[in-house]
Parts: C-alpha cells; structure tokens; sequence
C-alpha cells in the first residue's frame, strides 16, 4: 500500500525497498521484525539485495522469505550455516546471509555454527537471542537466563538440573575464523542503532573477505516471557543486557 | 594416507583400466560435470572422498570435508538450491544422518545425487558388504510422503555409467537420486572400460542465484496451510507416477527358455550369475532378472516373466528386503524363495545353487515356497 505525500509534506521515514509489504505473523511487541527491518535497510543501503542468497531458520522466524525480498533456502532446523556454506562455495559472488534464533543456533545447530565459524566461511550470520523457543510454546532454550520460568523450566531454570546459559557468541569469537562478532539489542532505539552500525559492519567484512561474521541480537518474547510488550522490553535492557552484554565482542580486522 | 590406485589424467574415456569402485565413481562424477562435493569419512566409502579431495580443487571444483554427514547433506542443499550439480556419499550409518537432508531436498524438490556403499547393520553393524538398506532407500529414506529414484550397480563400470544418468535424472525431475552400492563394489578393484558422459544442463528456473531483474526466489519444503500442502503433495506424488511410468530398468539373462529366475541386484546378482551358471551345467534351466531401478521397482516386468517361470528365488545381502517388493509385483502367482547373508557375509555361488535346487524340489513337488530362509 502506497500512499502520497500531501503537497508541502516531506518524507522522512519510509519501508525499505526490501522489507515487503505484508504484515507479519510475529506476535505483538516481538522483535523480529524491527530485526528484518535493520536487515533490509542494511542490505538496501549497501545494494546488496540482488545478489543476496539468504537462509532462512526454523522457529519463529521461518516465514522471514516473506518479509525481506531477496533470494531465500530453507533450512531444517539448526543446519543453516551448513546450507549457507553449500551456498557460498558453489556462488563466490553471492552475498549470503543466514537468519537464526537461540534454539536454531545454540542448540540443535551448535556443531554447523561452530563449523562454519571454523572454517571461517564468508557469511554474515544474524542471531537472534531472545532466550526461548518462541514457536513452540516458549520452552527452555539453551540461552534462557538462570531463574527464568519457562513452559520446560516451571520453577525457573536451575543449573543443577539445566545446567547454565551458553555464550554462543563467545564461544565463537575465541575462533581465529571470526573476523567479526558483536552484540546488539532491540531494547530501545540507540540500542536499535547501535545493532544497524553492527549489522553493516558484518556484511562490509563478507564484502572484504576477511572471514566469518556474526552479529547477535538480543530481544525479547512477551507471549513467552508472559509479559506486556513495554515489561518485555524493560527485562531485556534491566536483566538480559546485564547478562549478555551488548558491544563489539572481538574485530579481527583491527587487529591485523 | 591412501593414494588413488591410477593417476586421473590416464583415464580416457572408452579405455579399459583397472579401477576401485570409489574411485570409478568419483572420476565419474567429476567427468559428468559434478561442480561440487561434500563428504564425511566413513568406511567403506573414503576412498571416494578422498579421490574427490585431491581432484575437485585440481578442476576448480568445490570440495568440503564436513563436519559431520548432517553438515554434508545441508551443504549439498545450500550447494544445490543454486542450480549446482552436486555429490555426497557416505556409508549406511552416515546416510541414516542425512535422512533429514533428503527429506528437505525431496520436498523443495532439489535435484543431487547421494551415493550409499551399504555396510552391514544395524546400528554400527560392521563394515562388509551388504545391502540391507534396501528399505530405507526405496521405502523414502527420510520423514513424509516421497520417493527417489534408487540406482543400483553391479560392476564397477555400470557404476561409472550410471553417476552420469543419476544426475540426469536428478535434474529432469528436481529429485534427489540415490546410487546404492555396497562395500563390494567401492572397494573392488576390476578391469572397466571407463564411460564418461557429461548430461545437458538444464536452466535451473526456479533455483536462488540472486535476484537480480526478477522477483525473489524462495527454494523451500515449508506448506503451512494443510490444503496448500496437499496440492504439494500431489504434485509430488504426480511426479513419482511420472518416474514410475517411464524411468524403470532392469536387465535380464538367460530367461527365454528358464524354468526358475533368481531377483538379485548389485553383487548379489553376480554372485547369482555364477550360480546359474553352474545349475545350467546340471540341467537347472535358471535365468536372471536384475533390477536396475530398485525404486521405482521393475514390477510389472517382473510379473510378465514370472507368467512365463515356475518359481523365483531372490538373492539379497540381507535379511530379505526386495523380496517383499518381488512378492508383491508377483502377486502369489508363483512360489518366491529367499536366500541371503547379512552383517557383510556374501552367499557363496554353492549356497545359491543349493537355494536353487530346493526351489526346483519344491516347485516340481507343487509346493509353496513362502517361508524366508535366512542363515545365521
């Protein structure tokens, strides 16, 4: 839907070409879709949108192909590192870009991140953090904070019996495959603009070919979380930024 | 290290060389214009990897040892949704990871190619030759409704000509297309004269490559919506009927004047061959049908035979698996005996003709044959 700008009016804020025209199915106050939207704005901005193969998970996001017009494979769950380096081999001049929430990529996919991040393959790998299986029902992922309630952890997470949250994007950024790891957030707009200036940076390094590229956002889950959109969003900056802290976690690419 | 057992650059195609079946099917593939492969070591299948590992990088080809058969499998769909021609191989447990991969690729319609050099089982099982995934390649292999077409070798050179139709057929039908081997064929050494084809290649029309001048592409299994997901389905299941009807092979001996016809395919059919001829030099008038296809499965010749013959004897490197698609194309219009070795024990010729000669008491005597024979 388009709608003109009355005379005199000036635009100042419009849908990025590649963000589609559809409303999503996220639940309301979700972050996924202010994450898509950075995505399309990045990849807009940087002319990246028709030589872009991305890959979509499987979770809450698997519908992303229906909001970020570029090219898209699906992956089964937790494999799209490994579709995404398939992808990179065969095509040296596609920019390609994988798609993952906790479960995808700090469970069932631990040994294709680990991998691929090993390898140093060319991708740009967006992470979205938000400490829950969301699609499912919102169950215990491997993320979610100690303490925190969830329909498999009922009286809250405890190490004893779930053991601790995993650091995925650390554990990754020990790796000397990793050119680039970060973290950002959705809880607020500088937050929101701080993520964008990562995401950006994760895509020039695929560009320059300095290896692996990874970017987490931590967000939030207020169905999951049995919350109001605005508690959501005050857990995610009061409790979940303090545990996984948002900032550049390690640059290669200034150490050389 | 293992060291390929003949230099690539002496193979010429139409000369008779002395090749490992891995490796003849390795070269195969590279000449049929494989652009990219993706492999876990697993015995017996290495040698095939490790041929690819020195000869991809040498034509600018891809090569990835992954980090697991799952990292494979999924390399190969990333690889593949792109319109690349693409190869993985593993063993029987290897190929159990990739059940996943392939149930995606059949469902986005992916065309690859996926050879297994079958091990026994189950589990961990051994390492001999076997074919007792027989089930699991005809029968879907992975989770929901799909087939793919099954070939099976049984020299070495059949083998080599078939990687080039394998991708064939891949890509004319969006398919993944297994070649089932066993550890017999990948790790014998036999004279072959060497058959390289490289096929067409189609335009890949629906593939993800960017999209530059078009709208976007989406190369996906996902049909959220139940009657979205049945229209898939039908369409699928269309394009089964399709192979069905036009894609059976087999290939037959001695069967114009055979009272008794033995089933067998890949090296249970050359052990069956040496059988036969060994009944015939007592008078067993025996003959030979041998599934090429093994999905989809050459019934309706098999029937058309057993019209003509008083019993059939199947011969697997298994607990008895074809035997059940035998029985059904045959409707129990004749008697079917089993034979069969499993856990990487092969019948011998003695054996068979022993299997051979008490379906020939029995067929003579009118009984039924239909109690599987399997020995320990």
């Amino acid at each position: 839907m388009t709608i003109e700008a009355p005379a005199g009016a000036r635009v100042i804020f419009e849908r990025p070409e590649l963000l589609t025209d559809r409303s999503t199915h996220y639940c309301p106050g979700c972050g996924h879709g202010v994450v898509h939207r950075l995505i399309a704005e990045v990849l807009g901005e940087m002319g990246l949108g028709s030589r872009t193969i991305a890959v979509a998970p499987v979770g809450c996001a698997v519908f992303v192909y229906d909001y970020i017009g570029v090219d898209f494979v699906e992956a089964p769950h937790g494999r799209a590192p490994a579709v995404a380096t398939g992808i990179r081999r065969v095509r040296p001049d596609a920019f390609v870009l994988t798609y993952q929430g906790d479960g995808d990529l700090a469970a069932i996919g631990t040994a294709e991140i680990i991998h691929a991040a090993g390898r140093g393959e060319l991708l740009t790998a967006v992470f979205v953090n938000n400490g829950i299986y969301g699609m499912t029902g919102g169950q215990m992922a491997p993320t979610t904070l100690l303490g925190q309630r969830s329909t498999s952890s009922p009286n809250g997470r405890d190490a004893a019996l779930d053991g601790y949250p995993i650091p995925m994007t650390e554990m990754l950024a020990v790796m000397p495959g990793v050119a680039y790891a970060a973290r950002g957030s959705v809880a607020d707009a500088p937050a929101i603009g701080r993520t964008k200036q990562y995401l950006r940076r994760a895509c020039e390094i695929q560009l320059e070919g300095r290896g692996f590229a990874i970017v987490e956002v931590i967000s939030n889950c207020p169905v999951g979380w049995r919350m109001t959109p605005t508690e959501s969003m005050e857990r995610l900056r009061d409790v979940v930024a303090k545990q996984y802290r948002p900032g550049v976690i390690v640059d290669r690419t200034k150490e050389a | 290290m293992t060291t390929a057992t003949i230099p690539p650059t002496t193979l010429h195609h139409g000369h008779r060389v002395l090749m490992k079946g891995n490796e003849a099917m390795a070269e195969a593939a590279i000449r049929a214009g494989c652009d990219a492969y993706f492999g876990y070591p697993i015995t017996p299948q290495a040698e095939l990897l490790e041929w690819m590992a020195r000869r991809m990088p040498e034509e600018g080809r891809v090569f990835i040892q992954a980090e697991s058969e799952l990292g494979a499998i999924n390399m190969a769909l990333g690889a593949a949704a792109t319109g690349a021609r693409v190869l993985v191989s593993s063993s029987s447990p290897g190929i159990s990871l990739m059940a996943e991969g392939m149930s995606y690729m059949a469902g986005a319609e992916i065309p690859m190619v996926l050879v297994n050099v079958m091990r026994g089982g189950p589990g961990l099982g051994g390492i001999g030759p076997s074919q007792a995934d027989y089930f699991q390649a005809t029968k879907g292999h992975g989770h929901g409704d799909y087939r793919v077409p099954v070939l099976a070798p049984s020299s070495i050179g059949e083998a080599m000509a078939l990687m080039a139709d394998a991708f064939e057929l891949a890509e004319k039908y969006r398919t993944p297309v297994f070649i089932l081997a066993d550890g017999t064929l990948g790790q014998a050494m036999e004279p072959v004269e060497l058959q390289f084809r490289e096929p067409p290649r189609l335009v890949a029309g629906w593939a993800a490559q960017g999209a530059e001048g078009r709208p976007p592409r989406v190369v996906k299994s996902m049909h959220l919506e139940p009657e979205d997901l049945e229209i898939h389905n039908r369409h699928l299941q269309a394009k089964f009927a399709e192979i069905s009807a036009r894609e059976v092979r087999w290939a037959s001996e001695s069967l114009e004047d055979a009272d008794l016809v033995i089933v067998a395919y890949g090296t249970a059919a050359r052990v069956a061959r040496t059988a036969i001829s060994h009944a015939r030099d007592e008078g067993l008038r025996a003959g030979l049908f041998r599934p090429i296809t093994l999905w989809p499965f050459p019934s309706a010749a098999l029937a058309a035979v057993a019209a003509r013959t008083r019993g059939i004897l199947v011969v697997e490197l298994s607990a008895g698996q074809m035997v059940e698609d035998v029985r059904l194309a045959v409707e129990g219009t004749i008697p079917v005996a089993f034979e069969g070795r499993t856990g990487g024990m092969v019948p011998t010729p003695d054996e068979v003709l022993e299997a051979l000669r008490r379906l020939q008491a029995a067929t003579a005597a009118g009984r039924t044959v239909s109690t599987v024979e399997v020995r320990p």
